[in-house]
């Protein structure tokens, strides 16, 4: 793990040269961004900058077109418009095997024909250095992902968690200059899952590689990112730090596929250049204008709360809206209450309280009122279909 | 239904399953037990058992030298063909290009053209142009009837092949000459070997087209075995059949134990 570790350090030291003499702290630049397969608009005009050593991640559904983006970098597939720079060189039409990318795949794609050790040196043999620095090096990869011991094993002898730590250490004994991870966890459990997003996190922390993730898991994605890319049919609707994407989500796709979410029927009250307010049963409740944009006072307008941003009272306080609860669902850490509201849009709310004793508080069938709290809340247009 | 009705279909089913699997292996029993035969008829079963037979089949010249000259073919014929439907099979799993199917459906043709008018109509060919009836002809023969199946087990391979793996490999630094070497043909092995020893077994037990295209001094062993028992009927033949059904027993066996016999005919899913 040393000399990986300690490999890493002339290369940042001339990147960092790099940046003084004119260069840029850009590891991967997309640029308009384009692809279509036949009739499918896989990707529209994608544009993003991965900076180094930063941890990037790609969340979106299925077929929003983070793995295409991906397979793009990697050089798998060829963009049909835009520029793709990786280090401040145009890669449109280098080939993968030129790229200097490490990779790891959904199903982690090891060699079967081979060892956990030649899995793991197969690009070090590809770049033809000498037995014994291969020997080293992958020994020194192995210990990097705490993996040492079944050098001789085939893949097929390796479990799931020890296949993913295999193709970890192949992908970063090349010293890659961007790691691309496709859904590297979706295949384990889920206590391996979360010791494995610790464990990568820590791992590109400490060897700096600049690192693009791809995944469905918004969960895993704000746990894991410096940033996260928020991709929907085929186009980056936002970039942000977790915070920024979970907190001021910059549409309601993105509000919605972030985290819980209620959505709330609403009107809109005030509006000046910069915030809006929304009336909400006897709550005044302030909103960012910016995706209200071209709306006027008294337009109907959908407020979308976290669920930790609800408060439940009892009935009789003034409130945001009244309901009854329904269900309530102990979480451990905190506990779900769900509550029938009329002013919900799909007719229920979800509060989030971290008191324990919420359930013998407010037992189901209880006719509460909640109060909006906290300064997160946002509106947005409505829409026809539910979000 | 009833239990007992219940009782007698199961025991009707388990007759006809154990007739069905008789009459497979009743020739191959028929003929093991007919070469033991002392007496120099081919009857069943035999009086009186003896050796001899078998003795007479591997001295007799004919048989010698169809065998050598079968060896020669099945080596040539199979491998080329293993070339040829490799190479195609690539081409028709990989690339789009006009007149796929067609092709395709020429390659395979040969499983619908009789064997007969295969072999007769290299006869013709060769005579036309001159050929000497020689090795040459035989192979190219051959090549023409086993090419189908080469090509079905060498795309079955491929189709099971995990692109993933070599793009995981390109991704690693490895050139497309690089990624075929360390990636694609170590995994293909199993389909390669398979489809050539299907290839081999085939040329090898082939007759019929054999029959025209071959002459005395490259007559096939199947061949020599017709030209044997339109003169003779005694066991011999039959104590060939026991030695020949045993010899590709061991290939298979000696196969199976390197390769898998499952993965050389494509029935396991591959990991």
């Amino acid at each position: 793990m040393s000399s990986l570790a300690a490999e890493r350090q002339p290369r940042l030291a001339s990147q960092a040269a790099a940046e003084t003499t004119g260069g840029t702290g850009i590891a991967v630049n997309l640029r308009g961004i384009t692809k279509t397969f036949g009739e499918v608009h896989a990707l529209k005009d994608a544009t993003l900058s991965v900076h180094r050593g930063e941890l990037m991640t790609l969340l979106g559904p299925s077929g929003c077109g983070k793995s295409t983006l991906l397979n793009l970098i990697a050089g798998f597939l060829t963009p049909d418009r835009g520029e793709l720079e990786i280090d401040g060189h145009r890669v449109n039409d280098t080939p993968p095997y030129k790229r200097e990318i490490g990779m790891v795949f959904q199903n982690y794609a090891l060699f079967p024909h081979m060892s956990a050790a030649d899995n793991v040196g197969y690009g070090l043999r590809m770049r033809r250095l000498a037995k014994h620095e291969v020997a080293r090096r992958v020994a020194d990869a192995l210990a990097l992902v705490r993996l040492s011991g079944i050098e001789n094993r085939r893949p097929h002898q390796l479990s799931g968690g020890q296949q993913q730590r295999v193709a970890l250490a192949r992908a970063l004994v090349i010293s890659p200059k961007v790691l691309l991870l496709d859904e590297p966890l979706s295949a384990l459990d889920r206590s391996l899952r979360a010791s494995m997003q610790v464990e990568i996190k820590e791992i590109q922390h400490q060897l700096g590689v600049t690192t693009i993730f791809v995944t469905h898991d918004q969960s895993e994605a704000l746990s894991l990112s410096d940033r996260i890319a928020v991709m929907f049919d085929g186009q980056i609707r936002q970039i942000g730090t977790p915070a920024e994407i979970y907190r001021r989500p910059s549409d309601r796709c993105v509000a919605s596929f972030v985290g819980d979410v209620n959505v709330l029927r609403a009107r809109l009250g005030s509006i000046d250049e910069t915030t809006a307010t929304i009336s909400l049963g006897a709550q005044i409740i302030p909103v960012a204008m910016g995706p209200l944009a071209g709306s006027k006072p008294g337009d109907p307008a959908d407020l979308f709360v976290r669920p930790e941003q609800l408060r439940l009272s009892g009935t009789g306080e003034p409130g945001a809206a009244q309901g009854t609860v329904s269900t309530h669902i102990y979480q451990g850490g905190h506990v779900d209450l769900y509550v029938r509201s009329p002013v919900a849009v799909g007719g229920r709310l979800l509060v989030r309280s971290p008191e324990p004793d919420a359930i013998t508080r407010w037992p189901i069938g209880a006719v509460v009122g909640v109060t909006v709290s906290g300064a997160d809340a946002m509106a947005f247009p409505p829409q026809d279909d539910k979000p | 239904m009833s239990r007992s009705r219940q009782r007698a279909f199961n025991i009707a089913g388990t007759l006809v399953v154990l007739a069905i699997l008789g009459f497979v292996l009743l020739p191959a029993f028929v003929v093991t037990l007919a070469a033991f035969n002392d007496k120099a008829i081919l009857a069943f079963p035999p009086q009186a058992w003896s050796w001899r037979w078998f003795a007479k089949a591997l001295a007799y010249a004919d048989f010698r030298s169809g065998f050598g000259n079968g060896l020669i073919v099945t080596g040539w014929a199979s491998s080329i063909a293993l070339l040829v439907g490799g190479a195609f099979a690539f081409a028709l799993d990989r690339y789009a290009f006009a007149l796929k199917r067609t092709i395709e459906a020429i390659l395979l043709s040969s499983l619908i053209v009789p064997h007969f008018t295969i072999g007769l109509g290299f006869l013709i060919l060769a005579a036309q142009i001159g050929l000497a009836r020689g090795f040459a002809v035989v192979v190219v023969c051959h090549v023409v009837l086993v090419l189908p199946f080469v090509l079905k087990s060498v795309y079955v391979s491929l189709r099971n092949l995990d692109r993933r793996l070599e793009l995981a490999a390109a991704g690693l630094g490895a050139s497309p000459s690089r990624v075929l070497i360390t990636v694609t043909l170590p995994l293909l092995l199993p389909g390669l070997a398979g489809g050539w020893l299907l290839a081999a077994i085939l040329s090898f037990n082939e007759f019929t087209a054999s029959l025209f295209v071959t002459a005395q001094r490259t007559q096939t062993l199947p061949v020599a075995m017709y030209n044997y028992v339109r003169e003779y009927a005694d066991p011999s033949l039959a104590a060939l059949s026991v030695i020949y059904i045993a010899a590709t027993a061991a290939l298979l066996i000696v196969a199976n134990a390197y390769l898998g016999l499952g993965k050389l005919l494509n029935v396991e899913p591959r990991r």
